[in-house]
């Protein structure tokens, strides 16, 4: 299949040219986390009358995974206000570079840092305490704030997007599952990039700014780490840079071999069984360990939730791969091979989600209405009464989902099989049962 | 085999293990009662076991806070006050598993309060996962042609 430029399009091409439009959608979306922090902090501690919980681990939730990751990739982050004022302070500037650049220390992240285990840790140490992040207000609130306020100081010491590249927990798995988004950022012509001088794109020129995401857009073949910013299409003076819609997951056509995005994949995907299992099951012990957080059985829950992650599924993925025989060396079969377990997680996500989701998303307009659950009723919507939807053909809607995302991973696991030529079937028998049990869990 | 005849033949055994009716064991119907007793933030018994057509009392029991019970795809419900028991009579009509949970905010964990309502045998259950198993080996035969 061939790609489609969607930049061809003078509408597109000049809504992504102009800064305009974006800065409108990102002044929106501060407004709305702004108002999200300070509704955690001042609302109403009941979560399900709460906009910060509502409208972040519904609505937003419910978008962001049901529909933004798998169609547009990283397109949330091309909205995302959290990076906003750190980046402003750092450029000096809201739009076009300014004459004198502020003086921030603009240095480097180590080397060491300069992966995603930092990523994956901060991913992991939210979801660990999921259970109360989900349902309290208060702790919401911090969390958002914590965010917007290491973006910032980050941004002062380091230079770019620090924060969204190597800490941002959300960061992290959108960039996992971006890669089988069907929109890419990539250069039209690598020949004008190797004669291009001064690589604007990089760089930054007097029109626009460089990549805040350290990217190269010339050699850039991933979507893991393109942030959709579309400050390069601004920048490239030879008009250089276009926006495809391709087929679903290309990316996963070029295994990684790095260990961190390996792991990555890992913790996504056991997180996923872990929640349908513990928020969705009817076993109540397990929900008491994931809530009270410092408990002797919250101890045992993160320690089981430790070692499914790191131990029991990356254990048996292991196990499979010693089956096959190949040239490669097992450590680079495991990092090829885990990219299998991205359209499958990916589903799993879009299973568990769907669940969660739809029974609750009645709760959005009671919200809309009195967002901070002090009696108000701006809309007439605030005594709306919670209703779930659709609950008789959620689980038609989840199998389907499940298979599909096993298939999806089952030709992903032939093609990187391929790649280090190795027989894709304990792979593939994996994915089964990963499924089965998923399926297990929510039907 | 040509890739697509094989297709067409994974398909249509996609289907018959979706569609057609699992010979349904003749049980007859009986009236059950099952006392749920619902503390935050769970129920006990947390799964319920009945057969198709049976007629279902639930005696809801609520030890702490009010808590009640909606029956999603049944999308009926009813509610306890603490120490107070309620009761609601249905027919257990449709098959399936469907998840139970609280409709009243009964505290943090709340909207992960959920008990799980059998009815008959989880076909869904056993034919996603047969479809599963069927497209994983459709998957394989095919690729295998191409290569
Ligand atoms: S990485 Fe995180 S902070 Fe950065 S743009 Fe994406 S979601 Fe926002
Ligand atoms: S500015 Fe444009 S042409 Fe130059 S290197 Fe970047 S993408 Fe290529
Ligand atoms: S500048 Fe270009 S390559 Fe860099 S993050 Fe933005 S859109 Fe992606
Ligand atoms: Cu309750």
């Amino acid at each position: 299949m061939t790609k489609i430029e969607l930049t061809r399009i003078p509408f597109i091409k000049n809504a992504f040219k102009s800064r305009y439009p974006q800065l409108a959608v990102f002044i929106v979306m501060l407004i709305g986390y702004i108002f999200a922090i300070l509704a955690g902090l001042i609302g109403t501690p009941v979560g399900s009358h709460n906009f910060s919980i509502v409208f972040v681990w519904i609505a937003w939730w419910a978008i962001l995974i049901l529909v933004a990751v798998p169609f547009f990739g990283r397109g949330w982050c091309a909205i995302c206000p959290i990076p906003l004022p750190g980046e402003w302070l750092q450029r000096g500037a809201i739009l076009t570079p300014p004459d004198k650049r502020p003086k921030w220390l603009n240095l480097r992240v180590p080397k060491m840092f300069r992966n995603i285990w930092l990523q994956n840790i901060s991913f992991l140490l939210l979801a660990l305490f999921s259970s109360v992040l989900l349902t309290t207000p208060n702790i919401t609130g911090i969390i958002l704030a914590a965010m917007l306020f290491t973006a910032i100081g980050l941004g002062a010491i380091f230079e770019r997007r620090a924060f969204c590249r190597y800490l941002c927990p959300v960061g992290g798995f959108i960039g996992l599952y971006s890669q089988a988004a069907p929109i890419e950022l990539r250069i039209k012509d690598k020949q004008v990039c190797v004669t291009c001088e001064g690589k604007p794109c990089y760089n930054g020129s007097s029109i626009g700014f460089g990549c805040p995401w350290d990217v190269f857009p010339g050699g850039l073949t991933k979507n893991t780490y393109c942030g959709l910013c579309m400050e390069c299409i601004r920048t490239c003076p030879h008009d250089n840079i276009a926006v495809n819609l391709r087929p679903f997951s290309a990316d996963l056509a070029k295994p990684s071999t790095r260990m961190d995005e390996a792991f990555k994949a890992f913790i996504m995907l056991g997180s996923a069984i872990i929640y349908a299992g513990v928020l969705l099951g009817p076993w109540g012990t397990f929900k008491d360990a994931a809530y009270n957080v410092g408990s002797s059985a919250w101890f045992m829950y993160a320690g089981i939730f430790l070692s499914i992650i790191f131990g029991i599924l990356p254990g048996f993925f292991t196990l499979g791969l010693l089956g096959t025989k190949g040239n490669a060396t097992l450590k680079h079969r495991f990092a090829s091979l885990s990219i299998t377990l991205i359209p499958l997680g990916l589903m799993f996500w879009v299973a568990f989600s769907l669940s969660f989701v739809l029974t609750n998303a009645s709760y959005i307009l009671a919200s809309l209405s009195d967002p901070l659950g002090l009696g108000w009723n701006l809309f007439g919507t605030a005594n709306t009464a919670w209703q779930p939807m659709l609950t008789s053909i959620l689980a038609p809607a989840q199998a389907l989902a499940l298979v599909g995302g096993l298939i999806w991973s089952a030709r992903t696991a032939q093609k990187a099989a391929n790649e280090v030529k190795v027989s894709p079937i304990p792979v593939i028998v994996y994915c089964f049962i990963a499924t089965s049990i998923m399926l297990w869990l929510l039907l | 085999m040509n890739p697509r005849f094989s297709l067409l033949l994974i398909l249509t055994a996609g289907l018959a293990v979706a569609f057609p009716p699992l010979p349904v064991p003749t049980v007859a119907p009986q009236a059950r009662t099952f006392q749920v007793d619902a503390g935050q933030f769970a129920y006990s018994p947390s799964k319920i076991f009945v057969n198709p057509g049976d007629t279902v009392t639930l005696e809801l029991v609520s030890t702490d806070v009010v808590h009640g019970i909606y029956i999603d795809g049944y999308d009926i419900s009813f509610e306890a006050d603490p120490g107070q028991t309620q009761t609601l009579t249905f027919i257990a009509d449709k098959p399936g598993s469907f998840r139970f949970r609280c409709n009243v905010t009964c505290g943090a964990m709340h909207p992960f309060m959920i008990g799980k309502l059998m009815v008959g045998t989880n076909d869904w259950l056993y034919r996603s996962v047969g479809l599963a198993a069927l497209a994983v080996l459709g998957v394989t035969i095919s690729r295998k042609q191409e290569v």
